[in-house]
């Protein structure tokens, strides 16, 4: 999988939101959403971003498709880079990067058919038209498994999950290379949670899609992330394989999320770090390390330096003073 | 949201003549409305039919009561008061219904396009608000003087002074629009924004356009009366119910008739259209008649 060509390259990008105040709404300050973050994702592959509420996971969504402006930094998709590009420009190359919304109830316009909001890409880049476009239209039903016969209703016809069903043939119909989903499914039932997550999952192995998925349920991640990148006030402060992140997590803060996620306790209650205190503002984040005001391990060089994100093992990278390599390669232990 | 539009889609279109009925009964001001209207667009086509020459001078019978021969009595010139109110209606309805039409079109992509655009919306919208800061019967005076009375300069005179409010309406509509999750889906699967205008941002203006229309329409025939009635308006020539009323104020207290019925067709009409408007507002948009 990691010799497959990159699909998404994402270099130190930043979003800083301006603060207007007062009677000439001077710019007070920055929310810095997103401060410096990078990630690579292949083809075939899922990259997961996960993080608390605020945390910048849904700007580095909206980001990357420029719905948000990026203040700095550069995300190649297929190569080029689309930070730099005029409108027109972008709006070609928007044809290698859809997106599927939180909410499958605003996210289609509830006066056009079922059959026009999923057609409405093809007919953006001219992929088809007349018959030929119905016949598309019916063929994304079906691979969403939706009945070809739904595209005359109207999106209040339909329930939560086959809307996102719909906002999902609507990503899919103009054979993208990158899906980026911002929480498609945290406004489903959970029965319905799975039908979705796995439907994404067959599509990707069919059409050998790239997704970025955003989203705060470490249960839907674990269940369809190859990769997770763990976000904390716009920073990524761990990003390692499923299997690396879920089994040794590194980041003082990646363990106290996965110490909050419920599962059953059938060996005993387990060890949970439970951090103190309240997110910090982002518009004025902590010196040094941005978690150093809730870690449980807080070292005095923990306020000075700002940790880096590095490599500590193949694949697993972590941003924390208390994890440099040690001789043998391998991560030094916490305490 | 989406069943209640459903619903008076539904509602508008009635399927069997039962349902119109049942419809009719429930939107009484609408029915009533158009009625008044219909029967005021009936007068004004068949002006030459239903009246005599509204120009015709007969200095024998000046300042005569309503009788049977002047319904509604004569003017100072002897000028028969009921072919004038009758060729009146057509002006006030063409007025009407031109400025509602034009104003409506400006404004509206003037709305689209502020609303749509930041950079045009600080340019556009500071032209709207210096115009709206002007009083729309000054503004129309001015243009009225400015050049040569004609119907056509009188409609574009009151026509200006109606754009800003009808472009705030619509400009309030497609930035309340413009930031639901749907317009940002069409943005990133590709669509154009010229597309994007037309077909997800301008179906949301049409119901409280077609509202604020009526309105235009019948601040439109008001403000044209007043015009005459200062006498910058339609050029004496061309019967309005205004001029009418002008003329007629000199001999108010001796021939009243002369006033009163270009006076009462204009309330009429203008109440007409209102309870239209209201009543459209009320089936197009619930959820303000309920708060008022």
């Amino acid at each position: 999988m990691s010799s497959a060509e990159v699909v998404l390259r994402v270099k130190d990008l930043k979003k800083h939101f301006p603060v207007h105040r007062g009677v000439l709404s001077r710019v007070v300050a920055h929310v810095q959403a997103v401060d410096g973050v990078s990630f690579e994702i292949r083809r075939g592959e899922t990259l997961c971003l996960v993080g608390e509420s605020g945390c910048g996971k849904s700007t580095v969504a909206r980001s990357i498709t420029r719905l948000e402006e990026p203040t700095a930094g550069t995300i190649e998709l297929n190569g080029v880079d689309i930070t730099a590009l005029n409108s027109e420009a972008l709006r070609a190359q928007r044809r290698e990067m859809q997106m599927v919304f939180q909410d499958p109830y605003s996210s289609l316009n509830p006066r056009l058919s079922a059959g026009d909001i999923v057609g409405e890409p093809l007919t953006n880049f001219d992929l088809a038209q007349g018959a030929e476009l119905e016949q598309r239209i019916a063929k994304l039903f079906e691979h969403v498994g939706l009945r070809p016969e739904a595209v005359n209703k109207y999106p209040h016809e339909f329930s939560g999950g086959q809307r996102q069903r719909l906002g999902i043939a609507r990503a899919l119909a103009v054979n993208p290379s990158l899906i980026i989903a911002d929480e498609p499914v945290s406004a489903l039932d959970v029965s319905v949670q799975a039908q979705v997550l796995n439907l994404l999952i067959d599509l990707q192995e069919e059409f050998n899609l790239a997704y970025l998925f955003v989203s705060h349920d470490l249960a839907v991640v674990e269940h369809i992330g190859h990769r997770v990148a763990v976000m904390y006030l716009g920073r990524i402060v761990e990003l390692a394989d499923n299997a690396d992140l879920f089994g040794t997590p590194l980041h003082p803060y990646t363990e106290a999320l996965l110490a909050a996620a419920p599962v059953l306790e059938v060996d005993g209650p387990r060890e949970r770090i439970i951090l103190q205190g309240d997110v910090p503002s982002p518009m004025n984040p902590p010196s040094g390390c941005r978690f150093h005001t809730r870690c449980p391990y807080v070292l005095p060089e923990c306020k000075r330096t700002d940790p880096p994100l590095l490599e500590v093992a193949p694949g697993h990278h972590v941003a924390c003073l208390r994890r440099p390599v040690g001789d043998s390669g391998a991560p030094l232990s916490i305490a | 949201m989406a069943s209640t539009t459903a619903g008076a889609a539904a509602a508008t279109t009635p399927s069997s003549s039962k349902g119109a009925l049942k419809w009719a009964r429930r939107n009484k001001t609408i029915v009533g409305g158009s009625l008044i209207l219909l029967t005021l667009v009936v007068i004004a086509i068949l002006a030459p039919w239903l009246a005599g020459d509204p120009l015709q001078f007969e200095p024998t019978n000046r300042l005569k009561r309503p009788s049977e021969t002047f319904w509604f009595g004569t003017d100072q010139f002897g000028r028969d008061v009921y072919s004038r109110v009758i060729y009146g209606t057509r002006i006030s309805l063409i007025i009407g219904l031109c400025v509602a039409v034009l104003a409506t079109a400006i404004g509206l992509v003037v709305g689209v396009l502020c609303g749509f655009y930041k950079t045009v919306d600080t340019i556009l919208m500071r032209v709207m608000d210096g115009m709206m800061a002007i009083p729309a019967i000054l503004l129309a005076i001015a243009l009225i003087t400015l050049m040569k009375a004609s119907l056509l300069i009188v409609i574009v005179a009151i026509t200006i002074p109606e754009i800003p409010r009808v472009a705030r309406l619509v400009r309030s509509v497609v930035l309340s629009v413009r930031g639901r999750p749907y317009i940002e889906a069409a943005i990133s699967s590709g669509t154009r924004n010229g597309r994007i205008m037309v077909r997800h941002i301008l179906p949301n203006t049409v119901a409280p356009l077609i509202v604020q229309a009526t309105y235009v329409c019948a601040s439109a025939i008001l403000t044209e009366a007043g015009l005459s009635f200062l006498g910058a308006g339609t050029p004496p020539e061309i019967p309005s119910w205004g001029n009418i009323i002008s003329l007629g104020r000199t001999f108010f207290q001796i021939s009243p008739w002369i006033i009163f019925f270009p006076g009462l067709c204009l309330a009429i009409t203008v109440l007409a259209i209102n309870l239209v408007g209201d009543g459209l507002r009320d089936t197009l948009d619930p959820r303000i008649s309920r708060r008022m």
